[in-house]
């Protein structure tokens, strides 16, 4: 288990490497000039032009500068935003960092504390009108484009209703939409998924020795059939972490939710690519720790896995 | 897959059989097809799901027949008029027929999805089964390519190599076919790693046959179902990608009518002509969920390891 969690780490490692290397040449490609950014309108003196390059570093060669973001980026230091100047990007990175981990935790904890109880009991009650509606909500939720339902919750809710407030964040009322957003996908497919594991395990035989054994119908589902159904979701929550981060995106951009997301986005339109690359470093670091963490969680959780 | 081609396959299937008869192996390979065929009728919301995709692909095909107005003629003066008989949907924030536009986007969402899916394909295909084929090193390299694709959130992606590459229909295409493509190649090496231990290629070689030979005559055909399935469930998925981005400015451009730009027209609109964001999105939700649909049928036909319970 040691072995396999420092392999799975390296592994992690070389990814990010490679995901910084990729990232910061794309940046090198992007369009636009980062003096021209910089300066914008100001008419500015060649002289004034390399005090820039040399400050920036922007007159040596390209893997001079990517060691030297490198080794900034690994000590905490993402560079200074192109755009608000002289703001160090791992402040804006932190400040936005934390509204959107709330929303996402929020919107998984709603996701599962719904998804798992409803399709655990309609695999339990399978071909029953209540497992016919979990398998039609399973196959409509994934199909629904989040950014279509926040639209329509918001013609609903603020429009006709007035009942929430569209926008940014401030009391609870702000976080409904957005949280209800990023649920509504995740319901679906953890629906979808925790009836199938607990199919493929309500007629294992160990649940008939149970059940044979004289232990109550409760007993059974808790102790026998719940425990191993819900292996195969707690690896899908890893990789639903990549998943839910694009529906961040889309989602605080369209709530005007001032979080990681949104801050990607206006940083795409605007050109100041110093945030853009913390950005996509950051996201992927995230995806990586949630798969590492998913993987120790399951040695914690399955004693199989750990025995290998 | 459309009304349309399915019967050209249909007859394709049939022509094929004759040719396999008169060499002497006909009857296997034509009843292999019906009896796929036979399993996924029984799937009936597959069915209805690949009426209405074939018939969407007859309006993606000829678009202007079904267009009852201009798709881009402008009439200010009507801007944002709520849904009538002349227009059943209405018309948009600068009087444009929201049905038109609905239908002309059709088309587009149509050729992103099929030429991102190809892409895609093109290039999971091959990654899937040189790495599974070879193994070593060559594994080794790919396998790493691989996680790093899986790493990002896909939309992160997409969007950064967008804003650099330039946003248009042919950067929507490439960015979606350059992103997507991991999944399959995790699923075709996986195949691929089982099937170059039966007994057929271990034949295939004693014969004499090159890897390359091996990979595309005996390898190849045997992973196909699997591929099948996520293919056709995969498209469903790249709709939504397309709208996104789309959605964000960072897909298809305007004036050409996309889905997700007809969304995006809607949400600056959306205190005062709310019903412009309405019908995108259901054309959305129902294209993707037929797919998905589809590609349940096809995994009871074609996979039967993979059938849900």
């Amino acid at each position: 288990m040691v072995a396999f969690l420092i392999q799975r780490l390296l592994q992690g490692i070389v990814v990010l490497f490679i995901v910084t290397f990729f990232t910061f040449g794309l940046m090198q490609l992007a369009p636009g000039d980062p003096i021209d950014i910089m300066v914008g309108e100001a008419i500015i003196t060649d002289e004034q032009i390399e005090l820039i390059q040399d400050k920036w570093g922007l007159n040596r060669p390209w893997y001079e500068q990517y060691f030297t973001w490198l080794s900034n980026f690994v000590q905490g230091d993402f560079g200074q935003s192109v755009v608000r100047t002289g703001v160090p990007v791992s402040d804006m990175v932190i400040e936005a960092m934390g509204p959107t981990l709330k929303l996402n935790a929020l919107a998984i904890t709603f996701a599962l504390v719904l998804a798992i109880p409803a399709g655990i009991m309609a695999a339990v009650k399978q071909y029953s009108v209540f497992d016919s509606g979990i398998m039609v909500w399973a196959s409509a939720g994934v199909a629904l484009p989040n950014f279509w339902i926040a639209l329509m919750l918001i013609v609903l809710f603020t429009g006709q209703l007035g009942w929430l407030p569209s926008s940014t964040t401030g009391t609870w009322k702000h976080w409904v939409m957005p949280v209800a957003v990023l649920a509504i996908n995740e319901t679906a497919i953890l629906a979808r998924l925790s009836r199938g594991s607990t199919l493929e395990v309500i007629n294992q035989e160990y649940v008939t020795t149970a059940r044979a054994k004289g232990l109550s119908e409760r007993l059974v589902m808790v102790r026998h059939v719940v425990r191993n159904a819900l292996l195969p979701i707690v690896t899908v929550l890893g990789l639903r972490v990549a998943f839910l981060l694009s529906g961040t995106i889309v989602v605080e951009t369209i709530f005007a939710f001032p979080g990681i997301g949104r801050l990607f986005i206006t940083s795409v339109d605007r050109l100041d690519y110093q945030v853009v690359q913390a950005i996509t470093v950051m996201f992927v670091l995230f995806v990586i720790v949630a798969n590492i963490a998913t993987d120790l969680l399951y040695g914690i959780i399955d004693p199989r896995i750990r025995v290998k | 897959m459309s009304g349309q081609s399915q019967n050209i396959a249909d007859q394709g299937a049939d022509i094929q059989a004759r040719e396999n008869m008169l060499a002497g192996e006909g009857h296997a390979r034509r009843t292999e097809f019906s009896r796929s065929w036979g399993r996924f009728k029984r799937f009936k919301p597959g069915v209805v799901a690949l009426i209405f995709i074939g018939l969407l692909s007859i309006v993606a095909i000829i678009p202007g027949v079904f267009e009852p107005y201009s798709y881009s003629e402008t009439n200010l003066r009507e801007r944002g008029e709520s849904p009538t008989w002349e227009h059943p949907f209405g018309r948009d924030d600068i009087g444009r027929d929201v049905l038109s536009r609905l239908i002309r986007g059709t088309r587009v969402a149509f050729i992103v999805a099929l030429s991102a899916m190809t892409i895609s394909l093109a290039i999971g295909l091959t990654v899937g089964a040189l790495s599974g084929y070879f193994g070593g090193w060559v594994d080794a390299t790919l396998s790493r390519l691989v996680d790093t694709i899986m790493a990002f959130p896909l939309l992160v992606l997409m969007i950064t190599l967008a804003a650099v590459i330039g946003p248009s229909l042919q950067t929507t295409v490439v960015v979606i076919g350059l992103t997507v493509w991991s999944q399959y190649a995790r699923v075709v090496r996986a195949d691929v790693l089982s099937v170059r231990e039966r007994e057929f290629v271990f034949a295939a070689r004693a014969i004499g046959a090159n890897d390359g030979r091996i990979i595309v005559r005996h390898v190849m055909p045997n992973v196909l179902g699997p591929i099948i399935v996520l293919a056709s469930l995969a498209v469903g998925g790249i709709i939504i990608l397309e709208a996104a981005l789309s959605f964000l400015g960072l897909g298809i451009q305007r004036p050409t009518p996309s889905w997700g730009g007809m969304l995006a027209d809607g949400r600056a609109h959306i205190r005062n002509y709310p019903h412009i964001a309405i019908v995108p999105g259901i054309m959305i939700f129902l294209t993707v969920l037929a797919f998905n649909l589809i590609g349940d049928g096809l995994r009871d036909a074609l996979d039967p390891r993979q059938r849900e319970s």
